[in-house]
């Protein structure tokens, strides 16, 4: 075999027999893509990650996927006031690329990259105050789901027209080489983004200025209900790389390692100077667009295929137990972890107040710090202060970064 | 000091504030070695640099983006559109991400787009538009459109300055047309605050940009043929509107004119009228009118365009249906 699978021959006969979308990594442009040639598994960064490191993988894709059933209660007790949007069997790309990055790195998630601002410090109380729509929720209920941000910790909230954030981190970036700072930038994309204008400029630009960018494209099968065939004509998302003059690098979206690995090395070329790097990181969307479709369009079958033989945290228990000689009582100390941290969450987030409707009139400009309300709205002129940040904000749990 | 021309003016607020702010550096199609479509930023690649003055390529969707993302981490960008009808491309990343960023997620977003606008140049239907009236009605952003070299260099301090993103319209008709003695010091045009270009008492004409001198003229030809005194108010800032000054031009006049350059329904004209209806409605002494361009894209030819957009002689008839009501 010429080329190295993505995770070795642990990978064979879990993810290729699936759909053929389980692909290991293969160089398509440029110099750097040689990197993924034949490397020795003492050479791959993930050799690098201690076993702690190891086991903190699991804890986030765990407490990705457990905070999400638990989302997925709520929504059924219509406590998830809007949509309800899962990333089950894709926790390992989120994981395993924002655990690439340094905390002073920031990224910007898609909706299924729950697991990546995890790992950068979004807490489940927040994430559970967001969807139940709470006044002390990170955009004071103003926003969606997993719609938002802190530069602080390293995340950039998302908004729902595809592709415009590759041009925002385009100038995240511009910012970090224009200041000299030792900083990358890691922005999600989804398949059906890759065909929006805003996908192209963005990605285009930043490749011309060769800023510390890595755009990741999470090849998930569908947009919506549109699989990748009537998205695009191109064999596979990592060729559009070669008309962009950039690398790309095409890994196992479902292997949490192969996932570190590509993610680390494209973050180390953008550190020193290599510029973008284009990652297409195959899995497959097991759930809905959202909680509300029935998933009418896939093949019958397909789910079920995936879910038995490709799923990512169960791929990744035969790494622990087989490599890092975990325990069974080592992983069920993880699990009740993020079941308590996930029913501590919950209780609180059960708790928080909604938003007083006048508190929707504050912040749109930093000056004026209010709007006035119309004059056939009653109700009091306070509302809270424009600067004023929901408690628990800026929260960074070190001890959880999993890297330094 | 010499005068300097409404051109000359935008350039001299933007080399004073890279001067002042090293977190100022300005993007966009051909403004570095070219110095831009209309050279207003000739000479800033050779005082400033490539990193701070930044060639992109043909993509309104990441210049504008890219605005943003630096502007998240502290930068100032000052970005130009080419024409200001390539900001159409911009649309999406400007409503739905620049506007709502502070609102939805606590992003700011202090940059400043910019870009020659406007008609009476033959530029035909894709280098003539006035397309103000989209940003207005969004939430979030502020628009400024200047009629003086003054007020040009004055509000680009205050838009650079500013900590939201502000959309500066250029009036390309008054590029080199104009002139006049910048004032001394650290000029400043506060946004939000319209200025009396002219004091009457007879009837009130209020509009922005190059209609403003047409608003001028027609004041001259009725003050020497009808003996009328008109007022005419300059907006300066159409996001926000300056309220104020405009109920007070109402309740001194009791006529009012509001006139643009910019096409007729869903023009500002309507919501300056809605809301001196709702406040000054009492005040006034005969219906609010408009004088507009007509609700077509713009046509290249002479004959065409000046049949379109509004002209003195337009302002002096309806200054005069006013007068008479």
């Amino acid at each position: 075999m010429a080329k190295k699978k993505g995770i070795g021959s642990r990978e064979s006969g879990i993810g290729n027999g699936a759909t053929g979308n389980g692909r290991s990594s293969t160089a398509t442009s440029a110099p750097a893509a040689d990197s993924r040639l034949p490397t020795p598994d003492s050479r791959r960064p993930s050799a690098g990650l201690t076993r702690d490191q190891k086991l903190d993988l699991y804890y986030w894709m765990r407490l990705t996927r457990s905070l999400e059933e638990r989302l997925v209660a709520l929504y059924r007790q219509t406590k998830v006031v809007g949509g309800l949007f899962r990333s089950l069997g894709q926790e390992a790309d989120a994981v395993g690329s924002a655990f690439a990055l340094e905390r002073r790195d920031i990224l910007s998630p898609l909706i299924r990259n729950l697991g990546a601002m995890l790992v950068k410090g979004a807490t489940p109380l927040e994430i559970l105050r967001q969807y139940m729509a709470k006044g002390d929720s990170p955009t004071r209920g103003r926003e969606l789901n997993i719609h938002f941000g802190d530069t602080d910790r390293g995340f950039i909230g998302q908004i729902s027209p595809l592709g415009d954030m590759v041009p925002v981190m385009a100038g995240v970036t511009l910012t970090f080489r224009m200041r000299r700072e030792d900083r990358v930038g890691l922005v999600y994309v989804g398949d059906g983004a890759t065909s929006t204008g805003a996908f192209h400029e963005g990605i285009n630009f930043a490749a011309v200025q060769r800023l510390p960018l890595v755009v990741i494209v999470e090849n998930n099968g569908y947009a919506y209900s549109t699989p990748i065939e009537k998205q695009t004509a191109a064999r596979q998302f990592v060729d559009k790389a070669v008309g962009y003059g950039i690398p790309g690098v095409k890994a196992d979206g479902n292997d949490v390692l192969a996932v570190y690995d590509v993610t680390k090395e494209a973050v180390d070329r953008a550190r020193a100077g290599g510029g973008v790097t284009l990652i297409e990181l195959t899995t497959y969307r097991r759930k809905g667009h959202a909680e509300h479709d029935n998933q009418s369009y896939v093949p019958a079958g397909e789910i079920d295929r995936w879910a038995a033989e490709n799923d990512p945290i169960d791929r990744y228990l035969v790494v622990m137990r087989e490599e890092l000689g975990a325990t069974d009582a080592e992983i069920a100390a993880i699990d009740a972890r993020v079941a308590a941290e996930v029913d501590a969450a919950t209780d609180a987030a059960e708790q928080s107040p909604f938003p007083q409707p006048l508190d929707a009139l504050v912040g749109i400009y930093a000056d004026p710090p209010a709007e006035r309300p119309l004059w056939f709205r009653e109700g009091s002129d306070r509302a809270v202060d424009v600067n004023e940040r929901p408690e628990g904000w800026g929260t960074w749990q070190s001890s959880r970064t999993g890297n330094a | 000091m010499a005068e300097i021309t409404y051109l000359e003016a935008i350039r001299e607020a933007l080399v004073e504030e890279m001067d002042r702010d090293e977190n100022v550096f300005c993007m966009g199609e051909d403004i570095g070695a070219y110095g831009g479509a209309f050279k207003v930023t000739d000479g800033l690649l050779k005082r400033f640099g490539e990193s701070r003055v930044i060639d992109t390529p043909i993509s309104e969707i990441a210049i504008v983006g890219a605005a943003a993302g630096a502007g998240h981490m502290g930068m100032r960008p000052v970005v130009e559109m080419q024409f200001i009808d390539f900001i159409a491309n911009a649309y999406d990343i400007l409503t739905n991400y620049v506007a709502t960023a502070r609102y939805r997620a606590f992003l700011p977003c202090p940059m400043v787009v910019r870009g020659p606008s406007g008609g009476y140049v033959r530029g035909g239907p894709f280098h003539s538009q006035n397309p103000e009236a989209g940003f207005i009605h969004t939430p979030g952003l502020k628009v400024v459109y200047p009629s003086t070299a003054e007020d040009a260099k004055g509000l680009m301090k205050a838009a650079i300055r500013d900590d939201d993103c502000v959309l500066f319209f250029e009036h390309k008709y008054l590029y080199r047309r104009i002139k006049a003695e910048m004032p001394a010091g650290d000029h400043v045009v506060p946004i939000g605050k319209a200025r009396l270009a002219r004091e009457g008492t007879d009837v009130s004409i209020i509009t922005y940009a190059a209609t403003v001198w047409k608003a001028l003229e027609a004041a001259e030809a009725v003050e020497k043929e009808d003996g009328l005194s008109v007022e005419v108010l300059d907006l300066r800032s159409l996001a926000p509107l300056d309220d104020d000054a405009i109920f007070a031009t109402v309740k001194k006049t009791n006529r009012v004119l509001v006139l643009h350059e910019d096409t007729r329904t869903g023009g500002i004209a309507g919501e300056i009228t809605a809301r001196i209806n709702e406040s000054c409605f009492e005040w006034l002494d005969a219906p609010v009118l408009r004088v507009t361009a007509h609700d077509i894209p713009l046509p290249y030819a002479p004959q065409l365009e000046d049949f379109v957009l509004p002209q003195t002689s337009d302002i002096v008839r309806a200054v005069r249906r006013l007068a008479a009501y």
